[in-house]
């Protein structure tokens, strides 16, 4: 479904994607792990085509399709999802309202029939409920005044509506209380399908004992420095990311 | 094009006006400004001797003036008497014939504006033959309101059907020399609207220029008064969404409110005179005072504007608040994109006891648009207990545009609770972002966050209002994002 080679990408003249391949296939979930300022987010921002971001070697497909000749509204309508890590607040737009025109630019570029009021508010009542999100939430102004787990929170409820292909989550668990990490763990749980891959990007390992990977990477300065099973998150708590300076080394 | 003729034609004018002698006969003033004009004028209306005076009065007050500086704009300076200050109503000879005639641009947004074609071809000042709907919906609408004892007529004809009441009320929230463009307002006003509701009703439908046919050529001096008599309400539209052009480049206007006791008066304006090209050239200056007089007790003004035109705006409505717990409101969305400049805000005075005002100000930059909020809140003496509100939030679109806040408050009262909140805000490359990112385009992403800033402004508007007014910001700010 996505396939990333030989990725590089750079912000302000710094190169911060050295070298990226990563392959994700349809109901896979993959885990990125890494530190601070390994370029987690920087993978996550250009695939969403955050124009920032000046890719500089290598591509991106997904579903064949290549990613970087897409305007990000066209890449979420191909059904990238991306769950932001600092979700932006938009003061006096309801929430419901602004999924609603989502969901409704979304269904018109594929060319499928808007949703009316009422067949919308059945769906997102239906969505809310799945993931655990009160209904309060929907009538407040897009993430104006919540909390930080509200913020996650909502991050999910709109990947539940939007029913992404691909779904990234960009540190969702940072920030979180327990309590918080396991709702939004189970939503994401609650979402896995067959025909949907998700990539969670984090910096710990403690998301991924609620959010089983099928597959663990970690990103060292730009580059994929070993993959593995889940187990490679275990091994990653134990020894820090320091014990993978020689892995870093040899690749 | 100007043509050798016309600008001969142009001096032998000028020559004629030192000689001028008022002729009832002509259907146009030459250009400028003199008593014998303003008599001209007078008399082309038929007015009684006592308004005479009180124009020529107000001209008189008007040349010791100067022309206010001390505004946040720039603009070529007003050649007074360059200017026609009389143009009888143009005949159908002289109007487009059909919508073939009119400038496509113009047709292009009464279309995005989704405006029915009748009602273009009454915007566009079409001739029609057929006797079209709004006619007989005006009819009806006032045979429905005379039921009540209400007025509403345009200015000339109050001034011929009710001179008690206009002598009555005439320049008493406004006086005849207030500011520079009043007292001119006041020595030339061409036509306008006269509302009055009498005691104790309540006026069943939103009062609209809109319905008022003959209003839509009122000139470039307006003059509006509305009466609200004890215990009486009524709301009054002005404007519409539509653009509107004009060949007089200046435009001062004057509204006096007048609210009795426990009377209340909502006034909303959607203002879209034509702001000029990209450059900014040949737009509209609309130079207008508005102000209310809340005169008796638990008498409320509530002013709600959307401004999204011209090329200068300079306006502000106000309120002052005489009677003992009487309110006074402004809400404005103001939009200044390309070359616009708008400085606009309000003033609240403070005269009467536990009198509160509230102001909310909403001002949105793009391009090379500059918005300025001028407000002033002043508690006098006498207020004891008063309290206001003010909020100004700036938005900027873009990294050329800019916004000012200029608030000024003055209090003589020691009791009175002020609060004032300021924000400024940029529509952020990270907000349009998160809205791509949901398959939202960045036309329907900036519509909808701009939107969202005015909101506690649209809900004071009529329903029907605020819907024009956002479908309105969306045209008006078309392509100002990258």
């Amino acid at each position: 479904m996505l396939r990333v080679s030989d990725l590089h990408a750079k912000v302000e003249e710094q190169e911060i994607l050295k070298g990226v391949d990563l392959e994700v296939k349809a109901g896979e979930v993959h885990a990125v792990m890494g530190p601070n300022g390994s370029g987690k987010s920087t993978l996550a921002q250009v695939l969403a085509g955050k124009e920032d971001y000046e890719i500089t070697a290598g591509s991106l497909e997904l579903d064949g399709e290549d990613l970087q000749e897409m305007a990000p509204e066209e890449r979420a309508h191909a059904g990238l999802f991306l769950a932001f890590q600092y979700p932006v607040e938009i003061p006096g737009v309801g929430n419901s309202y602004f999924l609603k025109a989502a969901v409704n630019a979304n269904r018109k570029a594929r060319g499928e029939s808007e949703l009316d009021a009422m067949d919308f508010l059945k769906l997102l009542r239906e969505r809310a409920t799945l993931v655990d999100v009160d209904e309060a939430l929907l009538r407040r102004p897009v993430n104006d005044g919540f909390s930080g787990g509200e913020k996650k929170r909502n991050e999910i409820l709109q990947m539940a509506v939007l029913e992404p292909r691909l779904a990234v989550l960009d540190e969702t668990d940072s920030g979180l209380d327990i309590d918080a990490l396991k709702t939004v763990a189970a939503g994401v749980n609650a979402l896995r399908a067959e025909n949907r891959a998700f990539v969670v990007i984090t910096h710990y390992q403690r998301l991924l004992n609620y959010i089983v990977p099928d597959h663990v990477h970690v990103l060292l300065d730009g580059r994929i420095v070993r993959s593995g099973g889940s187990e490679l998150a275990h091994e990653l708590e134990e020894k820090g990311y320091g014990g993978f300076d020689g892995a870093r080394a040899e690749a | 094009m100007p043509t050798a003729t016309d600008t001969i034609e142009a001096l032998t004018e000028r020559d004629y006006e030192y000689g001028f002698v008022t002729d009832v006969e002509q259907d146009t003033a030459p250009p400028g400004l003199s008593e014998e004009i303003i008599a001209f004028i007078s008399a082309k209306k038929n007015e009684p001797q006592w308004l005479l005076d009180w124009r020529l009065q107000a001209y008189r007050g008007w040349l010791k003036m100067a022309e206010p500086t001390w505004a946040n704009v720039r603009y070529e300076p007003v050649d007074y008497q360059s200017i026609c200050y009389y143009a009888a109503p143009k005949s159908d000879d002289d109007r487009p014939k059909s919508l073939d005639e009119i400038d496509p641009e113009i047709l292009a947004t009464y279309e995005k504006l989704g405006i029915p074609l009748k009602e273009q071809e009454m915007l566009a000042g079409v001739a029609v033959d057929a006797v079209f709907d709004s006619v007989s919906v005006a009819t009806t609408f006032r045979e429905k309101l005379a039921e009540l004892g209400v007025i509403f007529c345009s200015f000339s004809e109050a001034v011929q059907d009710h001179p008690e009441l206009v002598r009555k009320y005439l320049g008493t929230v406004v006086p005849r020399r207030d500011n520079f463009f009043a007292a001119l307002n006041s020595a030339v006003f061409s036509d306008g609207s006269f509302v009055y509701i009498p005691k104790g009703v309540r006026c069943p439908m939103e009062l609209s220029t809109y319905f008022r046919i003959n209003a839509m050529n009122t000139g470039q001096f307006e003059r509006t008064l509305i009466i609200a008599d004890e215990g009486s309400y009524v709301s009054y539209l002005e404007g519409c969404t539509a653009p509107m052009r004009d060949e007089n480049q200046l435009h001062a206007a004057v509204v006096e409110l007048v609210a009795h006791e426990d009377a209340q008066i909502k006034y909303s304006t959607v203002q879209n005179w034509y702001p000029g090209d990209k450059e900014g050239v040949g737009g509209i200056y609309n130079f207008v005072t508005k102000r209310g007089l809340c005169e008796g007790r638990r008498s409320k003004i509530s002013w709600t504007q959307v401004e999204t035109g011209s090329a200068v705006t300079w306006k502000y409505p106000s309120c002052i608040l005489r009677g003992d717990d009487s309110v006074g409101e402004f809400y404005s969305v103001a939009v200044s994109n390309n070359r616009q400049q708008a400085d606009t805000g309000t003033k609240m005075i403070h005269v009467g006891k536990r009198t509160s005002s509230t102001i909310i100000s909403k001002g949105i930059s793009a391009g090379e648009g500059q918005n300025t909020y001028r407000g002033s809140v002043r508690i006098l003496r006498s207020a004891e207990d008063a309290r206001n509100f003010s909020q100004c939030d700036s938005m900027l679109i873009g990294d050329r545009c800019g916004a000012h806040t200029f608030p000024y408050i003055d209090v003589a009262n020691p009791t009175a609770q002020m609060e004032h909140e300021a924000s400024t805000s940029k529509i952020g490359e990270d907000q349009i972002f998160y809205c791509n990112q949901r398959g939202i385009d960045t036309e329907d992403a900036v519509s909808m966050i701009v939107n969202g800033f005015c909101k506690e402004v649209f809900r004071e508007l009529p329903m029907e209002f605020a819907v024009e007014a956002q479908k309105l910001l969306e045209v008006s700010l078309e392509g100002s994002v990258g």
